[in-house]
């Protein structure tokens, strides 16, 4: 495997590593919305709150990480899809801040205010997701010379919204089985019902998704089916999928989450697999596409940049594992408390 | 209003409201770990409310200094994608090592630190906000590389219609990196040590937990001290002698200097005119800028006159944000050093005007930080890296003005009332003071 090929699959753990992580903050957050009563809310804050500012730098060095491996995708996407970033970011600041916000001003009308802020602000990146990666892989209009033709209307199609919606009800999905083991009670029972309704309905859309794909996009199906990876992909995807009802049947929600984690592995990397070596396809002509090849950067910075990886990202792993570790188990609401 | 400027504006309002809040986090990061680390060894629990108190104060400003921060990382992309395609080789990297060496330690502990007082031992809850504290600093490094890099480009080689990578060391290393980095995280420890003396001398004032107050004051004037006299002496000093022989352009705008001179004046006061460029009410000392920047009162420095119209920048804001951030730094180390000695003399807490002082001063070295960073970047323009590419040729084309319009109103809204909010959660949370601080 040649430099570019190891930076492409890196960026990918990266992206997947993001939305395993902050999927379900993004969960917990749109489930935040239902919650009856201050007490359920806090506990919607509580389960995530030592964790999600760690998990949303998957996506600051993912995002860092596309700027020093491949900068023309970084420079075109990031150009080209200006205002659903602006949107994005917008979000994620409201998200970011509610924490710390909401927390501080004792009147009910302050703490719904947030609550909302909270709300959609993970609601909204739970769909914008989707769209970005609908917009991917369907391809986007991008000339001869590497520009972005498209508008922000143009990002709307129905196909990527559709995809918006299955990462919506996946991610939600994720954040119910992880809230489930962050409580107990009532609330888990509610999520244990809310996380299998949403388990059908991911059901539904993912198989809507694949066909409309296939009739979409059938260059992504060319190459990755010779690769042995798509199958082995997509039997651990379809052994989550099936086993992760009678998981939460049965309890078990610490598996549970493991399946859905799992489940949206899969599903990127089966994803990166069809587009490889393709980083954004041209809607316009698939020779115009921008790859691993023609967007990257030179041998000797990809080169350093593996060697930061190498060092970085296992004592990373590290740390976090042992922070979330010293978080396992249900959410105690204590003084310290959000 | 045409795409070049607007995108400017929102760059230069974006960052300047970003950077208002890393110093703060640095500054409070590191006295943190001061009170707890005191709080830790003596057992004592009074220094564990104050590190509860401040802690707290840390988390809001870090998140907004995160939220704020984000947008940063995606505007290198959104907003000057020429830019982003021409660097991208070399730029890229420090980004992308600030996440992994430094932002994923900084909000892990973080996390760590404010919700596991009971979860881990003493040791480790003290180790986390070290972490915390380490992370800052090494975010701020890779910040700086990046910066600097545009500044004194290094490691370099063009090709293919972009600087490529020659060498890493050099790039990281470049002529300015190391003196630009002292400086500004030293800006950061004075921020913060102003941060704390404020609110303490606050609470000593409203007579809320005095004690405790008291002590924090100790330790943040004793750190403002130290930080406010080497900001000027090696690390202000030395950046400006750095400017002077990497970007002599700069050095004249900053300097005042209009036409090449030897014995050139250190301009200690002057209001500047702009058409045409000139000082007018001149207080200097002849001789002294060129022995400052080469060590000899003789030596010739270039001044502004010496450079092609199209390579010169603003020239009114780059010396006026440089003097009144030199004004600043003064007063740094004259206002702690009075207290210091007020300190001593046992007579601190009852100087109440100097008190009332520090409070009024909290926003100082935000200012000086912002001043600063006026001083630097605008001072390189008309480049966005200094020698190889105008910012008039780096920013996005696909982009256009409505767009950029649409965001710079979300922004400056959005930005506006997260100010406000900050403020005013500021004050009530040293209104409730220590006493009831939550983790």
């Amino acid at each position: 495997m040649d430099l570019n090929s190891i930076w492409f699959w890196l960026i990918a753990v990266l992206i997947i590593g993001y939305a395993i992580l902050d999927g379900f903050d993004f969960g917990v957050g749109v489930l935040s919305l239902f919650g009856r009563d201050e007490k359920e809310r806090r506990i919607h804050f509580n389960a995530i709150g030592p964790v999600w500012d760690g998990n949303e730098v998957w996506l600051i060095t993912g995002g860092g990480a596309l700027f020093a491996a491949f900068p023309i995708v970084y420079a075109t996407v990031f150009s080209g899809f200006y205002l659903a970033l602006m949107l994005l970011l917008t979000a994620l600041i409201f998200r970011a801040v509610s924490f710390e916000f909401r927390n501080k001003v004792e009147s009910p009308g302050w703490r719904r205010a947030w609550d909302f802020a909270f709300g959609f602000g993970s609601l909204l990146p739970a769909v914008l997701f989707g769209i970005a990666v609908g917009n991917i892989l369907r391809g986007v209009p991008i000339d001869a010379s590497g520009n972005f033709l498209g508008t922000f209307l143009g990002l709307l199609n129905p196909y990527s919204i559709g995809v918006g919606l299955l990462s919506l009800v996946l991610f939600t999905m994720h954040g119910s089985i992880y809230l489930a083991t962050k409580s107990d009670g009532e609330l888990r029972d509610r999520c244990q019902t809310w996380a299998s309704h949403l388990w059908m309905e991911y059901l539904i859309l993912y198989v809507i998704i694949t066909v409309w794909t296939w009739l979409a996009s059938p260059f992504l199906f060319e190459k990755s089916m010779s690769s042995p990876f798509f199958y082995i992909f997509m039997i651990v995807l379809f052994g989550a999928i099936v086993y992760l009802p009678v998981l939460l049947k049965a309890g078990k929600f610490n598996r549970a989450f493991f399946a859905s984690s799992l489940a949206i592995a899969m599903m990127l990397g089966q994803m990166a697999l069809s587009l490889y070596p393709r980083l954004v396809p041209s809607s316009i002509d698939l020779h115009y596409s921008l790859t691993i090849y023609n967007a990257s950067s030179s041998p000797l910075t990809l080169q350093t940049m593996l060697v930061i990886a190498l060092i970085g990202v296992p004592i990373v792993i590290a740390y976090s594992i042992f922070i979330h570790y010293v978080f396992r188990g249900k959410v105690e609401i204590t003084e310290e408390s959000y | 209003m045409d795409a070049l400027f607007l995108a400017r504006l929102q760059f230069a309002f974006t960052i300047g409201f970003h950077f208002l809040f890393p110093p703060i986090s640095i500054g409070l990061a590191w006295l943190l770990v001061i009170m707890e680390g005191l709080g830790w060894r003596k057992g004592d629990e009074g220094y564990v409310r104050m590190g509860k108190f401040f802690g707290n104060l840390l988390a809001l400003t870090f998140a907004v200094g995160v939220a704020t921060g984000i947008v940063m990382e995606f505007q290198f992309g959104t907003n000057w994608a020429l830019y982003s395609k021409f660097v991208g080789d070399i730029f890229g990297a420090p980004l992308a090592a600030e996440g992994i060496f430094a932002f994923f330690l900084e909000s892990g502990f973080l996390g760590l630190y404010l919700f596991g007082r009971n979860k881990v031992s003493k040791a480790v809850h003290w180790f986390s906000i070290l972490m915390v504290a380490v992370g800052a600093t090494i975010s701020a490094f890779w910040i700086i590389v990046a910066n600097s890099w545009q500044q004194t480009p290094a490691g370099y080689v063009l090709r293919n219609g972009r600087a490529e990578l020659t060498s890493f060391y050099d790039a990281v290393f470049n002529p300015s990196t190391v003196i630009r980095y002292l400086h500004t995280v030293d800006a950061a420890l004075i921020a913060g040590a102003f941060f704390v003396a404020g609110i303490a001398a606050y609470l000593i004032l409203k007579g809320k937990e005095v004690e405790l107050a008291k002590r924090a004051m100790k330790i943040a004037v004793i750190l403002g001290l130290i930080t406010s006299l080497l900001e000027l002496m090696p690390f202000g000093h030395e950046h400006a002698r750095q400017v002077a022989r990497t970007q002599p352009e700069k050095f004249a705008a900053i300097e005042g200097l209009y036409t090449t001179q030897s014995g050139a004046p250190l301009v200690f006061f002057a209001i500047p005119v702009v058409k045409p460029p000139e000082l007018k009410a001149k207080i200097e000392l002849s001789g002294l800028l060129s022995w400052m920047a080469f060590g000899d009162v003789n030596a010739q420095i270039k001044g502004i006159n010496e450079f092609p119209a199209e390579n010169i920048p603003p020239l009114w804001l780059t010396f006026v944000s440089f003097h009144n951030m030199v004004v600043l730094g003064l007063y740094f180390i004259g206002v702690t050093l009075y207290a210091y000695i007020q300190l001593r003399r046992k007579k601190l807490f009852e100087t109440t005007w100097l008190l009332r002082l520090f409070i009024w001063s909290i926003p100082l070295p935000l200012a000086a930080c912002q001043l600063g960073w006026i001083a630097a970047e605008v001072g390189r323009q008309p480049w966005i890296v200094y020698g190889l590419l105008r910012t008039s040729e780096a920013h996005s084309a696909n982009v256009t003005a409505e767009e950029i319009l649409f965001s710079i109103i979300l922004f400056g809204l959005v930005y506006l009332l997260l100010g406000i909010l900050y403020i005013y959660i500021l004050v009530r949370e040293v209104n409730h003071g220590p006493q009831s601080a939550k983790a």
